[in-house]
């Protein structure tokens, strides 16, 4: 297996009332194996639709995906998902969702459940395997989010603003969890967050999006996510070029935040 | 009207006493107990149990009071019973008036008992004697016996001295004396404030009626076999409708096709009340078993269809692209995703369900049946055998909360994931 590679993808579809949205617009990107990748932009900036379009679940309507050289149509379990929150099976206790991809593929069920045991201990939480999803904590259901991703040994994880829903302390570990995970299990990661900071802390590159139509704005290779691994990170945040990096991308999508009001203001 | 402020009134003296009682006990030191807004906080509001036995014990003691029932301490005041005596005052056409007396046997309902022996007395008009059952009233001929009768001109113009009119009334201690039209007094025994058996029997006469129909039976059938008919009937209903309905709901959660197909179907079938549909369910399938299973079956289909298809439609989508990206399978998907994630739907639906099938089974059995609880009060109701028309509304409401309870035991069983997605 190697990169993922996004072709020149574009996204435009209408509207019931005859409008036409140009949601993403001739976006291409190159994906090395093992990269962890940020992706960052104000909303509407297409974000979202692009990690749909990975993952197969939007066919673009220009353009394509190729993972591995192979082109990518639909859904795959070599490109596993983590969502925001509520995409958990609340039927299943923890090791039952885990377990949710080797079974579903028919892996024996001994080794499907060593697999579990181990993915729990990596997301610190050996002792709640039994435990059912509705009884654990946001940032507990996201870890075990992230486990069932795993025991599938995806070639690409795709998140999509993971830890959005979480309280500040929670995101804190939950973000070194993902830098030691990258790290140790070098999967190619795409992130989409709306946190600056998340961004740099954890995105080996950055990707700033522009809203209207959808696109790469700016790109960045940040030195954050390496100093990340297995230290604090409030020591990372600490680095002389943090700071001047958050500021300058804030400022960056707050002009973009302002056109798009002028704009609309200037339509009203 | 009484009655009612009655009822009020107990349950306004027994919140001041359970608050006495309650404030005197040690304080309850949980988390709502010490919370000071309690008004409009919903979750501070819980049923205060002693309301509820207070609730019961207070319809018991209202309808044992109000019926005479051996079973309360206190009674409303009841019919006259025993012997009364009232004199009438007869004029005969020359002007010469003579006083008699008329004694009356007031009897409770069912008793037989015999005229009292009067003396006839001197003068013209000569004392009677006669018998009436409590709540009832009779026309007396008083003049029968006299020895110048109606027919010879004699009228009667007072009872117990007060001047009476054809169509008046006069107030005696032990009830009213009415004239009729024709000149005959009609006695009607104070009725007191208690309901006469036919119209509400006492509590124990309804025990006694369902022990007696427990171990005799009723119209041919054991009450066991009336009421294991009806649940009979609203089992084989549902499960017919839930076979039917839970995977049509399906189809149409899960193909636009069935969705076009079915919507005009269901949107219209939905809001018919089933009971409209009896009438036509005897014409095309008569009034034997299968028209009232096929009654049920249609009340059950809509409800479970509609539980099924909202069932389906609510999967949130971040859970299909999960289980996609998870690498299963369509089938794989409906199997472990959108069949457990519709269950509580379908849960919620089969309860409504089975509350319409037991309201309908009871309505269908109203109209025609050989067996069942709707028949057995329907054909009670025809000989006035109100404690029985009782007892089976009583059995009625027990069985169909019975149900509910133990569709809740079974969700809370099959489904602990309910409501915390």
């Amino acid at each position: 297996m190697s990169g993922l590679l996004i072709d020149d993808i574009s996204m435009r579809f209408d509207l019931p009332n005859g409008e036409a949205v140009q949601a993403l617009k001739n976006v291409s990107l190159d994906i090395k194996e093992g990269e962890l990748m940020a992706v960052l932009g104000p909303s509407g900036c297409g974000k979202t639709t692009l990690l749909n379009i990975v993952a197969g679940f939007l066919a673009p309507t220009e353009g394509g995906i190729s993972l591995g050289g192979g082109r990518v149509a639909g859904p795959g379990p070599e490109r596993g998902m983590v969502f925001q929150q509520g995409a958990l099976f609340e039927w299943m206790n923890v090791s039952e969702n885990i377990g949710f991809g080797p079974a579903m593929k028919g892996t024996p069920k001994s080794e499907t459940k060593k697999r579990v045991d181990e993915l729990l201990g990596i997301v610190g939480l050996q002792d709640f395997g039994q435990k059912m999803i509705y009884e654990l904590s946001g940032g507990m259901q996201q870890r075990v989010a992230l486990a069932r991703c795993l025991a599938n040994d995806p070639d690409v994880i795709l998140m999509d603003e993971p830890l959005g829903a979480l309280d500040a302390l929670t995101r804190e570990k939950m973000q070194s969890l993902v830098l030691d995970i990258w790290k140790e299990t070098g999967k190619t990661i795409i992130l989409i967050t709306h946190s600056v900071e998340e961004a740099l802390l954890l995105g080996e590159r950055l990707l700033v999006m522009a809203p209207r139509p959808g696109r790469i704005h700016k790109e960045y290779r940040l030195p954050f996510a390496e100093l990340g691994v297995g230290a604090d990170l409030r020591e990372v945040k600490k680095h002389p070029e943090f700071n001047p990096t958050r500021e300058e991308i804030l400022s960056m999508i707050w002009d973009m935040e302002e056109e798009i009001m002028g704009r609309t203001e200037s339509a009203a | 009207m009484i009655i009612l402020i009655i009822y009020i009134a107990i349950f306004t003296g027994a919140y001041f006493a359970v608050r006495a009682v309650a404030s005197q006990m040690a304080k309850a030191h949980d988390f709502t107990s010490l919370k000071t807004v309690t008004f409009g906080d919903e979750s501070a509001v819980t049923a205060d149990r002693s309301a509820s036995i207070i609730s019961v014990l207070a319809i018991f003691l209202i309808w044992g009071a109000f019926t005479g029932s051996s079973l309360v301490p206190i009674h409303a005041p009841g019919p006259f019973v025993g012997e009364t005596t009232f004199t009438y005052t007869a004029e005969a056409p020359d002007g010469t008036r003579d006083d008699a007396t008329v004694t009356f046997n007031v009897f409770p309902v069912g008793a037989e008992v015999a005229k009292a022996e009067v003396e006839p007395g001197d003068g013209f008009a000569k004392n009677d004697s006669e018998t009436v059952g409590a709540w009832r009233s009779k026309l007396i001929r008083v003049d029968s016996n006299d020895e110048i009768t109606k027919s010879d001109g004699a009228k009667i113009v007072a009872i117990n001295g007060e001047p009476i009119e054809p169509g008046g009334t006069v107030e005696i201690d032990s009830g009213q004396v009415t004239l009729s039209a024709k000149g005959t007094p009609n006695y009607k025994p104070a009725p007191g404030w208690q309901m006469e058996p036919i119209w509400l029997p006492s509590p124990e006469a309804v025990v006694g009626r369902l022990s007696e129909i427990a171990s005799e039976g009723y119209q041919n059938s054991t009450l066991l076999e009336h009421l294991g008919m009806s649940l009979f009937r609203v089992i084989a209903g549902f499960v017919a409708g839930a076979l039917v309905g839970i995977p049509l709901g399906y189809a149409m959660g899960l193909s636009s096709w069935f969705r076009g197909w079915f919507d005009p179907i269901v949107e219209f079938m939905r809001p018919v009340p089933p009971l409209a549909l009896i009438p036509l369910v005897i014409i095309w399938a008569g009034i034997g078993e299968e028209g009232k299973v096929i009654l049920l079956f249609l009340a059950a289909l809509w409800i479970m269809t509609i539980g099924a298809r909202s069932g389906v439609s609510g999967v949130r989508i971040s859970k299909i692209h999960a289980a996609y990206s998870l690498g299963a399978s369509k089938w794989q998907i409906l199997r472990h995703v959108i069949i457990p994630n519709s269950l509580p739907d379908i849960f919620t639906s089969a309860r409504v369900a089975m509350g319409v099938c037991w309201g309908t089974v009871v309505a269908a059995e109203l109209v025609a049946a050989n067996q069942g609880a709707g028949m057995m009060i329907m054909v009670a109701s025809k000989f006035q055998l109100t404690d029985i028309v009782i007892m089976g509304i009583i059995l009625i409401g027990v069985i169909g909360y019975g149900i509910d309870i133990l569709m809740r035991m079974a969700e809370s069983w099959l489904i602990p994931w309910k409501g915390r997605g």
